[in-house]
């Protein structure tokens, strides 16, 4: 069997390549498939944190590449699901202890064991971000409705059409329905329109996911979130079913319920 | 000798350089480096057109040409060659390229006769076939056509015309150099920053006019923009 290797970027930090990952690492999981997480972001780790696996880490990728450590060693496995994996990134290196050659041949061994193979990307255009893209089946792209980080999107997706992976899917992290409405935040059709790309997934903001980030329980493991929901939904398209997206405009409609009832109505 | 193997020439804003086909490819490109840091101030930003004939040039020869280029604060804009492996690496590095050869002395006879209206002869352009995404910019010596759109931070530079078989949202300068006959043209006309020779314009901000083909060019000393429907 032959897993296939994702890579989660971005271009701008702080979209929310990370929680992204995490999530759909524990949603590809809960589908029951076999998933390892890397986190490529050497230097600036925190994939373990939001997976709440931190005080679990003996080696990392760095050890692996540089033979201090077997794979399985450095690989951590998730509280919950006994078939969900992370190998977390060095804290003390920088992105240049790895090299794109190193990443193909550690996610080649991966491919043979697991269905899916992660990656998350660290923000900018360089080796980091190299080393994330070379090994790459697919390439999911996290952008904000909002114009500077669909600006970088647009040219890591340059980036990643010149390597010929591309063009890749796109999430649309932290829409706000009722900001949209009134006209104050790009609404997905207008990502779509200056980026072109397949949107894969359409996540609602959620304060919940800060929460769940912080506690390291992710939030799809939260079934009251709608955040969850949606990346739940990313995991299944990326397994190839079809989805439909969900309505993410129904509080305000509760909201008008309830005032027509106090009316009276 | 010297000048057989490297020969540089300037051409509209830019340089022309055709290296020899037949000496050896270090030696070529030995002689091309010191040939340009003789005059570094003089050579630096220029947008370079390489020639390179017959020549097979495998992609890392090519790569270190244009990297020996960029070193020196050159940018490798296009390459002319008439073999398809050396034009098949150019596509690889994402140089624009094409199969041009620098016009030999020319038969005399039927130029008489018949004057080749230069319309006709046609002129040099890059097609560029899908979208200019942020980030990325064309450079060229003659006219530039992009089927697809142009994003908001792509940038696309042409002495001559710019047609955008799509959405113009980046930064576009045709006629650079000075022709104020230059022209540009999209399925829909919102670029940041249009230039045509000397002259500026923006788009009008927040207006959502409607979305038509439009062509934008220089009458009485300012930017106009036509519909053409």
């Amino acid at each position: 069997m032959s897993g296939k290797v994702v890579t989660i970027s971005s271009g701008k930090g702080g979209v929310g390549k990370t929680t992204a990952t995490a999530n759909l690492g524990i949603s590809l999981a809960s589908l029951g498939k076999k998933v390892v997480v890397i986190d490529a972001d050497i230097g600036l780790r925190n994939l373990d944190v939001i997976m709440g696996l931190e005080n679990r880490i003996v080696y990392d990728l760095v050890d692996i590449v540089e033979g201090r450590s077997k794979l399985r060693q450095a690989m951590i496995k998730h509280k919950k699901f006994d078939d969900l994996f992370l190998i977390p990134a060095a804290q003390t290196r920088d992105k240049m202890a790895v090299s794109p050659a190193d990443m193909v041949k550690l996610t080649d061994e991966l491919r043979e064991e697991f269905d899916y193979v992660l990656i998350d990307s660290p923000a900018g255009i360089e080796r980091g971000f190299r080393n994330a893209l070379e090994p790459a089946d697919e390439v999911l792209i996290v952008t904000n409705p909002e114009v500077s980080a669909v600006r970088d999107a647009d040219r890591i997706i340059g980036l990643i059409e010149a390597a010929d992976k591309g063009p890749g899917k796109l999430i649309i992290n932290r829409l706000k329905a009722d900001m949209v409405k009134k006209g104050e935040m790009l609404s997905s059709e207008d990502v779509f329109d200056i980026l072109g790309l397949t949107i894969i997934g359409i996540i609602p903001e959620d304060e919940l996911v800060l929460s769940a980030s912080n506690s390291g329980v992710p939030v799809t493991l939260n079934m009251q979130s709608k955040a969850g929901m949606a990346f739940n939904n990313v995991a299944r398209r990326v397994i190839g079913e079809d989805v439909p997206f969900m309505n993410l405009d129904d509080s305000p409609g509760i909201l008008q319920r309830l005032v027509g009832l106090l009316n009276g109505r | 000798m010297h000048e057989e193997l490297v020969a540089i020439k300037g051409v509209n804003d830019g340089l022309l350089i055709s290296l020899s086909t037949t000496e050896s490819w270090q030696s070529v490109t030995d002689q091309l480096a010191a040939r340009i840091d003789e005059k570094a101030q003089f050579y630096a930003g220029a947008n370079i057109t390489v020639e390179l004939g017959e020549r097979p040039v495998p992609k890392y020869e090519l790569s270190s040409l244009k990297a020996l280029l960029e070193r020196r604060g050159l940018t490798l804009s296009l390459v002319r060659s008439e073999s398809d492996t050396t034009r098949n690496s150019a596509v690889s590095l994402d140089v624009p390229t094409d199969n041009h050869v620098a016009p030999k002395a020319p038969d005399p006879a039927p130029l008489e006769t018949a004057p080749v209206n230069p319309e006709e002869k046609g002129t040099q352009g890059v097609l560029f076939r899908r979208t200019l995404r942020s980030g990325r910019t064309i450079h060229s010596e003659g006219h530039v056509i992009v089927f697809g759109d142009v994003n908001p931070g792509a940038k696309v530079i042409a002495v001559g015309d710019i047609v955008v078989w799509g959405k113009l949202r980046g930064y576009v300068h045709a006629g650079v150099g000075g022709d104020e006959s230059a022209i540009v043209c999209a399925l829909e006309m919102s670029p940041s920053q249009l230039r045509i020779a000397e002259y500026v314009v923006t788009s009008p901000a927040g207006k959502r006019r409607k979305i038509k083909p439009e062509v934008a060019l220089v009458r009485d000393n300012q930017i106009i923009v036509e519909s053409r429907e």
